[in-house]
Order: structure tokens, then sequence, then C-alpha cells
């Protein structure tokens, strides 16, 4: 209370006094709860949002780019951006998919895991247990699972625009190598997750991919001068990945360890570098405008060096 | 015709993206060369009319000379991210509730399944173990794919078609990506998902899976093949060696000589041909041969009943 009590004692005495007193009191706590309340009308100038959000947010170009600029997730974007790019027939959105996907099975993966032995014994119980004890057990894993294949079709689509638009050309030349990396730890994640419910189907699955690294040339034990260096089923890269010669409890935790914490960092890695390099590449490569033959400068010398920090023109 | 057959499947839930991308992938190739063929009808008349190409904006999406050319990621580009995440999102939640992912009987190392078929991104690859060994379709040909898509930005020396869709720019990159992920990639999965059955044999669509179906092995080594056979002593590795590496070089020198002709062609890939060096050109004659030897030994297979060309102790092709 910022107002002081300035209640005479000697004029008024007694209970019209107190009476008096606590009126006086309880009409400027009033009008002070009447002025805060005021103040809710308008969230966006109290300190708690202020200390948070740190800009306004209104219709000012500048501050329609610092609230991008200012939020840690959403300063992955540039503040502004071709205006042709946000089309979807440029795009397709499939990288951004890609990641939201990426997102999605994250989440749902670590509700998975707080259910999941990766254990012979147990293994496959959990499954079931999901399936059929755990409320929404099953939705969660026909999730995870659904979302992990559409991942796959994402990626290639991406992969599959990239290449029709040309993008992969100068100066992303680096990011499309960084992406088939992403691609391929995609694919693998997919495949080791495959085994973890440890049913005929994924047993199988995995028995057959990873007996064709028996065939591998020098370190496969089937494979070209495999056995002529020395490989036996016990010592060849396929014993290297199984951890034993035949799928069982060691394969299980393995796949269970690339599956759940190192692949999905190296993705992770990966997909900052990525995103990283896409802006400091010059931001998405089109739509660009065409440019025609005859306009085509031949290139002397070596490779000239491009660096356009986000932001800087050339 | 056996539609119960083809119903299971095409409903097994683990074909569904199988199903999927036999939508998609159509749908995506056709939405991206529509975009070309439109680009490449401003470039036409671009070309043709020089006055125009000079205060052209160049690009076929609307345009008015007081439009800036950048708009705010904010708004316009989040509320895109966050309905095709809301839309997404949809689209799982209603899969995920009309479809289970699949659990079977729990692993068994001494019950088979037959067809043992592995994920279905990776069926293009099963499918190659039909007509290679192991060590080339199981280790060779992922490793070769990683490298081979790894080294397209530093082979194609075509400086146009950058950031935007074209064909008529870059037909040879166009053409021979659309071989390799459409024709190869995605036809083998289609094919190791809805044709392949028991024992990994050929069943036609609608066809029941037959799983006592037997196949006599009559497939055979080219060296056994007349007039090879009269003349190549069959005991000797030597002389089967010496053929069958010679076999394959004489492959790898005609077909480098056939793309080399698709590089002289006309005035436009002479360009291109010109701008690469030579261990562009070398690496470009390499993966485009090796590709083009997938078909090439499933046509010997399918048509001559041909297992092996080179066959030496320690490997066969
Ligand atoms: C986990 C997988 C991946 C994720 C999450 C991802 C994400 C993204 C995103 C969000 C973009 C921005 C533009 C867009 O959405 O198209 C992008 C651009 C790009 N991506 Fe990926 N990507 C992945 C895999 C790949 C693959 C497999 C390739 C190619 C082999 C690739 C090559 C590129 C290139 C070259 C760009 C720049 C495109 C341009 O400037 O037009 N990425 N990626």
């Amino acid at each position: 209370m910022a107002e002081k009590n300035n209640a005479k004692p000697n004029n008024k005495r007694g209970l019209t006094a107190l009476l008096e007193q606590a009126q006086e009191k309880s009409k400027a706590l009033k009008e002070k709860v009447i002025e805060e309340a005021k103040a809710l009308k308008e969230p966006e100038k109290t300190q708690l949002f202020r200390s948070i959000f740190r800009v306004k947010h209104d219709e000012q170009p500048r501050n329609r780019a610092l609230s991008v600029l200012t939020n840690v997730f959403f300063h992955l974007h540039p503040a502004k951006i071709n205006r042709d790019a946000v089309r979807y027939s440029f795009t397709w959105g499939m990288g951004g998919l890609t990641f939201y996907l990426f997102l999605v099975l994250t989440f749902t993966g670590v509700l998975l895991m707080y259910y999941y032995h990766p254990t012979k014994a147990q293994a496959f119980r959990d499954i079931l247990y999901l399936e059929h004890d755990v409320p929404f057990g099953k939705l969660l894993r026909n999730m995870h699972r659904w979302a992990a294949h559409l991942m796959i079709i994402t990626v290639w689509l991406h992969m599959f625009r990239v290449f029709l638009t040309g993008s992969y050309k100068r100066p992303r030349e680096f990011n499309w190598c960084i992406g088939v990396i992403l691609m391929v730890l995609t694919l693998l994640l997919s495949f080791t997750g495959y085994l973890l419910p440890d049913d005929q189907l994924g047993f199988w699955a995995v028995t057959v991919g990873t007996n064709m690294a028996r065939a591998t040339p020098l370190l496969g034990h089937e494979g070209p001068f495999g056995a002529q260096l020395g490989m036996t089923p016990y010592n060849d890269v396929r014993f290297a990945l199984l951890g034993g010669s035949i799928v069982d409890a060691n394969a299980l935790l393995r796949a269970y360890i690339w599956h759940c914490i190192a692949i999905p960092l190296l993705a992770a890695i990966f997909m900052g570098v990525h995103f990283w390099r896409v802006r400091k590449d010059g931001g998405i490569s089109g739509p660009a405008p065409v440019t025609l033959e005859s306009e085509v400068k031949e290139a002397k010398g070596p490779t000239p060096v491009i660096m356009r920090p986000s932001g800087m023109r050339e | 015709m056996d539609w119960h057959q083809l119903w299971e499947i095409t409903s097994a839930p683990d074909n569904i993206p199988i199903v999927a991308l036999l939508f998609l992938v159509p749908f995506y190739a056709w939405y991206g060369l529509r975009q070309a063929l439109e680009n490449d009808r401003l470039v036409a008349q671009l070309e043709k009319d020089p006055a125009m190409a000079k205060t052209h904006h160049r690009k076929t999406q609307p345009w008015k000379p007081g439009w800036s050319r950048e708009v705010h990621v904010w708004p316009y580009l989040m509320r895109i991210e966050f309905l095709a995440a809301l839309i997404v999102t949809f689209i799982l939640m209603v899969w995920s509730i009309t479809l289970n992912a699949p659990l079977e009987e729990p692993a068994n190392p001494n019950l088979t399944m037959n067809p043992a078929k592995a994920p279905w991104y990776f069926l293009g690859l099963q499918e190659m173990l039909v007509y290679f060994d192991p060590w080339i379709a199981g280790v060779l040909m992922p490793t070769l794919i990683i490298i081979g898509l790894m080294v397209i930005p530093y082979i194609d020396t075509n400086p146009l078609g950058n950031g935007y869709y074209t064909f008529r720019q870059r037909p040879i990159a166009i053409l021979s990506f659309c071989f390799g992920f459409l024709g190869l990639w995605v036809l083998m999965i289609i094919i190791g998902t809805f044709i392949r059955g028991p024992g990994w044999m050929w069943f036609w669509p609608g066809q029941t899976w037959d799983h006592n179906r037997l196949v006599f092995e009559v497939n055979r080594d080219l060296h056994e093949i007349w007039p090879f056979s009269a003349v190549i002593p069959q005991t000797s590795w030597l002389a089967k060696g010496l053929f069958g590496g010679a076999v394959v070089a004489l492959y790898y020198l005609l077909a480098g000589l056939a793309v080399h002709k698709v590089f002289v062609l006309n005035e436009f890939t002479r360009k291109i041909y010109r701008r690469m060096g030579l261990v562009q050109y070398l690496t470009v004659q390499f993966f485009f041969v090796t590709m083009l030897g997938l078909p090439v030994k499933m046509l010997l297979r399918l048509l001559f009943r041909i297992k092996y060309v080179w066959v030496t102790p320690w490997f066969n092709i």
C-alpha cells in the first residue's frame, strides 16, 4: 500500500473511527484492484511478459522481424524471405515436415521408453503391455511407427525436390552432402527400431539385413577376401553389429542404444548443421529468376570463395 | 484372379506407406515437372525476345511492379508451417487410430518367416539379391549409392537451373536422377512389396501365393553357355576369371562409349562436357556405367537365365 494511514486520533474515537478507517482503506484497495485489473487488459506491458518476450508484438515491420530474431526456436528462420519461397509449390514443405516428424518421433519415443526394457525377457511383453494396458499405449506405439514411415517418405521427397530445383548447386554442395548423411541416419533410425518389439517381423528383417554384413568385402567372413584375412563368424563386422553371431540379447541392447541414443543424437547434430548451412548459404535457393543459357559466364580459375552470412547480400 | 491375396498385400498395415508412395511419388513428380515445363516455356520466350529478357522479372509466379521481393517470416511463413504441422498431426492421429502397428509372434530363430522381407525401404536392395551376390547388393551398392549421391553437386558442371524447376536446361541430370530414384529405387520397392511372394518368387498381382511352388534352378554362368563353353576350359579358374574379367571390361568400355555419345550429342551437352575436369568426367562415367549395369544384369538374368558373368574363386559378379 502506497498511501499512509492518516486517520486523526484526537477528533473521532472508538468504533466509528475504526469503521471510517476501514471504509477508507477498502476504497483505496478497490481503486487499486480496478487499476491493476485494467493493466491486465494489456498483458504485454507486464513485467512477466516483458521478461519473456522483451519486444512488442505489433504490426511494425521492425517488431515482426524482432519477434523472429529474439526467439531461440524461431530464429532458425531469417526475418524475411523471398516472397515466392513461402508458396507450397516450391519446397513442398518436405524439409520442414521431415523435421516436424523427427520432433513427433522424439516425443512419442521418449514416452515409449518409460515402458520398454531392452531385454529378451521383457521387450515383447512390454509391447503387449503397451498395447493392452497402458492408457493410450496403443495410440502411442502406432503414432511412433507411422511417423517413422512417413518421415522416410518425406526425406525422399525432400531430396527429390532439392534435386529438381537444382538446389544442390553452388553454393549449396556441402549442404546436399549433409542431407545425404541425414537420409542415411533416418533409414538407420527406422531399421534399428524395427528389432525392438522383439517379434518375428523385426527378428527376420534384421536377420536378413545383417546377413548381408557377412558378405562385406574384406570385413565379413563370407565376403570376397574375408576368409583370406582371417574373418570368422566370431570376429567379423556382423559380429560387431550384433554383439554376437546371431540376433539375440546383445543385438537387442545394441539396437536399443543405437536407436534411442546414438543415432538421434547424431541426427540432431547434423540437422543443426543442415539448418545453419541453409541460412549461411544465403537462405533457400529459390524460386530464383530463370537464367538464360546465353547469360552464363564461363568460370575461370579456382572455385570462388562464397560466404554470405545471413543478412549480407552479394 | 485372387482378389483376396491382392487385398491381403495392399492392406497389410506395414505396406500402407508403399501404397502411399504409389500415389505420392507420381504426384510430386508431376507437380515438379509441371513447374519445370512452365519455366521452360518462359525461358524459350525470353531467349527469343532479348528486349523482354531485359525487363522481365523472370518468374512464373504472379508479380506486380510495386510488390516487395521479400515478406516477413512472421506471419507469412510461420502460419504455413503451423498449418502443415497441424495437418500432419491430424493425418497421423487418424492413421494411428484406424491402423495398428504390426506385432507378430515373439521372435523365434527356429521358425523361419517366409517370405522374410526386409523393412520396405530396403526392399530395393533385397530385390537386387536376386541378381547379385550379397556383397554387391548389400554392401557395395548402398556404399555406391551414398557416395554417388554425395558427388552429384561436384560432377554436375551445368550452372543452369539453380533454384528453379526446369527440364530443358538440364535434361541429362533430371533424366538420370529420375531413372535412379523412380526407375530403380522406388520401382524395386514396389516389386519387392507387391510381386515377391514366398521363396522370393515372382507372383503377379492377384496370383495366389503358393508356398509349395518350386522353381528349378536353370540359371547358368556366362562361360557355360555356347559358344563360350566351347572355347573356355570349364575347370580352369584362370581361364574363367580372365574371360569374365574381359567381359566386364568390355561392358564398361561399350557402356562408357554410349555415355560419352550422350555427352557429345549436341551443342548443349557438349558445353556441359567441356566444363568438366578429367576427374569429374571419369566419376560421371563410373557412376553412370555402374548404374546402367543393374538393368543390364537384370535383363541378362531374365532373358538369358545367366547367373554370373564373372566367376573367380573369391567373388562372382
Ligand atoms: C532428416 C532429414 C532432413 C531434414 C530435417 C531437412 C530439413 C531441411 C529444411 C527444413 C530445409 C529448408 C527448405 C525446405 O524445407 O525444403 C532444407 C533444405 C535443404 N536440404 Fe534438407 N533436410 C533433410 C534431409 C535432406 C536430404 C536427404 C537432402 C539431400 C540429399 C537435403 C538437402 C537439402 C538442401 C540442398 C537444402 C537447401 C535447399 C534450397 O536452398 O532450396 N536435405 N532441409
